[in-house]
Parts: structure tokens; sequence; C-alpha cells
């Protein structure tokens, strides 16, 4: 299979990048230290191309109506500016992807799912909203999106012109405008996924070139960083951030995932998974997620086995040495009766038991 | 690109040597390359008898983790206490400052010119 590419792969391969396969997209690993990327979004400020992400519109006076129904959160209290975090679920209330929506007009809402999701959530939508006055345009192909992330990203975003600087000091987290730049419809987010402060803009394809030159030109004092996938996968780990195919999956309920907060049951619509999950509204989960951090110096792994006294009691789903706290994190898998915070626990790593504790992500906040 | 040094021999499994005597090895600048920034490294101790072809260590990066294996047999005659400490070092420099340990051969194992090297890895010689 060919792999998709962005509009920025050239200037990603001039920068020098090593690139991997992501969900069938042939995107930017690292550019020379996934260390080096990290710490210049935790210090000063990052940018990432993530045009392999979705992005469907739906626009129609049914909707909200028509989210209500196809996701789990509650859109009906939205106000037009804002972001959510939400999840879809199947009919078995399983995690089918976990989204931001943002609320762009009266009638007009977009949805940005994962990359290896986007075809099916984009899919399911239109199967979930089919009869009702709304319409699904996937523009996933059209258009691009950088991430700016860091505690400088303010002063990036401020010089890229006037409407910029007005948007980035007036955007508060999770809020989005939208800008219009030679005559297209730029969005511009306040939102993230590095545990920083940051933006997220989309424009179409053929601008986003213009754009990545902008913001390596701006004149800021400020050094931009680029950075891949490596360091995204790193920095959202330190904030305990969830990622889908890891943590959330088609096996795991939001139950499990922590999210139960998100899931909407005061809302009228009978949303996709309500029937699953609300008859389990009150019970508690056989396994819940948790954060795992250690003094030794080996990190576990996804996959590796979590043991209590030589038990198998649950399964690590992403793990590094942090680069920010210098010691394992992980985040897993655990049997809820083993899963209070500052429980000893084993991980098995390469044939020795090793030493971890339980605690709540997230392991870095700024 | 990778660089493969001209002066030097090499492994299936992406260790350098040189022709000095004790032997000094390193892990070379592909093998740098492929498992990003090296934050712990696990290395064999003074006195330790390597097997060629055999794991004596581990070199762990954010990304990944991998053995490291001995090219040749033989004991140890120091490690690099410069790398143990500063893991960096092995991507800064992974045929000077970063190499890992030295050895007393008795034995080595297969090893490759720089020329097969680079042809393996898709590296370039200088």
């Amino acid at each position: 299979m060919t792999l998709k590419t962005t509009a920025l792969f050239e200037a990603h391969d001039a920068l020098g990048a090593s690139f991997t396969d992501f969900n069938g997209w042939n995107m930017p690993l690292k550019y020379s230290s996934e260390i080096t990327e990290h710490k210049a979004v935790r210090e000063a400020v990052g940018i990432f191309d993530l045009s392999h992400m979705g992005e469907i519109f739906v626009t129609g006076a049914d909707a909200v109506k028509g989210l209500n129904t196809a996701l789990a959160g509650d859109f009906s209290k939205m106000t037009i500016g804002r972001a959510k975090y939400t999840v879809m679920l199947t009919e078995q209330g399983t995690i089918l992807d976990d989204l931001i929506v943002y609320r762009l007009g009266e009638d007009r809402y977009l949805l940005v799912p994962n990359a290896g999701n986007a075809e099916a959530v984009a899919e399911a939508v239109t199967e979930r909203l089919a009869g009702l006055d709304a319409t699904i345009d996937d523009a996933t192909d059209r258009l691009s999106l950088l991430g700016i992330q860091g505690p400088q990203a303010q002063d990036v975003v401020a010089a890229l012109g006037a409407e910029f600087a007005e948007a980035a000091s007036s955007l508060k987290n999770y809020r989005v405008t939208q800008l219009t730049v030679d005559g297209s419809e730029w969005i511009v987010a306040r939102t993230g996924y590095t545990g920083e402060d940051g933006f997220e803009i989309i424009t179409p394809n053929d601008q986003v070139n213009h754009l990545w030159n902008r913001i390596f030109a701006a004149d800021t004092g400020v050094e931009v960083t680029a950075c891949g996938l490596a360091s995204r996968d790193s920095l959202r780990l330190e904030a305990g951030m969830p990622l889908y195919g890891n943590e959330l999956s088609r096996e795991r309920t939001p139950f499990e995932a922590g999210m139960g907060r998100i899931v909407s049951f005061d809302k009228p619509e009978n949303f996709v998974g309500r029937a699953a999950l609300e008859p389990h509204r009150e019970t508690a989960p056989a396994q819940v997620l948790v954060g795992l951090t250690s003094d030794q110096r080996r990190a576990g792994r996804s996959g590796a086995t979590i043991v209590l006294d030589g038990q198998t009691i649950g399964v690590v789903t992403s793990g590094i040495p942090s680069p920010t706290m210098s010691q394992p994190v992980a985040l897993g898998y655990i049997d809820a009766e083993h899963a209070a915070v500052d429980t000893a626990v084993d991980v098995e790593i390469r044939g020795k038991a090793l030493p971890f504790v339980i605690t709540k992500p997230p392991f870095y906040t700024r | 690109m990778t660089v493969v040094k001209p002066a030097l021999r090499y492994s299936a499994e992406h260790e350098w040597l040189n022709d000095e005597d004790p032997v000094r090895i390193g892990i070379t600048d592909y093998a740098a390359d492929q498992l990003g920034d090296v934050v712990f490294a696990e290395l064999p101790e003074v006195g330790d008898t390597v097997t060629a072809g055999e794991v004596c260590g581990e070199l762990e990066s954010t990304k990944s983790v991998s053995e490291l294996y001995s090219p040749v047999t033989g004991t140890i005659v120091e490690s690099n206490e410069d790398v143990i400490q500063n893991p960096e070092r092995i991507n800064e420099d992974p045929y000077g400052a970063g190499w890992l340990f030295t050895v007393e051969v008795s034995e080595e194992g297969p090893l490759l010119t720089p020329e097969e090297y680079a042809e393996q890895t898709e590296g370039t010689v200088e």
C-alpha cells in the first residue's frame, strides 16, 4: 500500500526528517533528536505537522441533535467558539475514537478524529445522522493542521499578523475562532496534545507551506523547533493523555479508561453505546486505567505485564523513560482492586520483575 | 544516510570495533540513529567475560530498547563511565566519545568490512 503524505512532506524531507508509517501516513518521526524536540515544547515552542488527522464538518439545523446521537458528550450547552473533548462509542459501549468537537457557528461544527479512525468516524457520523437536517463534509484530504505548542506558542502565533495576534491573546484554552487569510477560511484553536499551552491551526493544503515557513521566519526571538511523532508521543504520555490504539480501543469502555464523566447520560438523545453502558453506570469496571512510575531506570513498555505477588493483575499500554522527569512513566490497565494510588506492583521487563508504584496521571503538569 | 568509518570493522548487529589492543567497541551511526536518543546504557563490567554474538548489555531510548551484542569473545578491560553517566554521548559521537567498552579478545565473531557494512545499512563510508 502506498503511504499517504501531507502537503509538507518536502519541507520535512528538507529538514532531514526520519519518517514512519503512522496509520497509513508517511509522517515525520523526528528531525534530529526526539529529546531535543520534546524539551523544545516543554521550554520554548515546537511545531508539529498534524495534517494526517481528520477534519469532518457537520452543518445544519439538526447538527447538535445529530452529534448528541453520534457521540457520547452533550453538545447542546456548548457555546459558539468552544471546543470539547469527547468519545465516539460502538453499540457495545466501547471506544471507536476519541476526538475534539469545535463549535464554529450557530449550526456548524468541526470534528477532529485520529488519523487511523478518520474514515470510520466519517462513516459512523454519516450513518448516525441519516435522515437529519445536517450535511457531513469530510475535508480531511483538503485541509492541513499544524500544532504550535509550548510556553512561547502565543508569541509565535501573534507574530503571524495582526489578526493572529488578536486571536492569540483573546483565545482561552479550548476555544476556537475563524480567520480569513488570503480569501480562505482558517481555523485557530487553543488546543493540543502535549500538556503545554498551544494552538492548532487548520488551513487549506495549498496554504500550509506558506504558514510553515512564516512560523520559522517569525521575528519573535524564539527559536521554533520542528517536532515529530516520537516527541508528540512522549509529551502526551507525560501529560497523562491517552492514545487511541494504546489506552483507548474497541476493547475498552470509557468507564475503564476513566472517562465516565464525559459520557452524558443526562442528555435526552439515545446515543450510540448508551444502552450498553447505562446498566453499568454504578458498577465499578473490572479493570481501570492507572499511571505507573518507578525509581529504577528501566521503562515498562506497551504490552509489559503488571504483576503482584506473582499474579498477573494488568498490562502496560504505553511506557517510556520520561525525558522531563528522568524516570520511567507508564499508563496501563490494572484489576480495579489493586488500582489504589501508592500500591507497589511489579512490571515484567525482559524477564525481570521490577518495582513500580501506582500513581494518578498526569505525570507532568505545567 | 548514515556514516560508516573506513578504519573500523563491523558486526551484523551494528557494533564497530577498532584494531587496538585491547579492542574498542561501540555502536554504529546507523544503530544510534535507529535507536533514537539513548537515555540508559547498561554495559558489561570490568572483568566480565563476553561471548561473540551474545547479549552483553542494553541500550534504552525514549522510543525503544535494544540489546547490545558483543562482536568478540574475551574479557572486559574497561567500560565507558562517561557514557553510563551521559548516554547522549552515543548519539552525539558514536565512533568517538560514545564508545562503549574495550575487550582483551580471545576470539572474534564474524565481522564485516566498512564496504560490506555500508551496503547492508545503505550508509556512506567516509
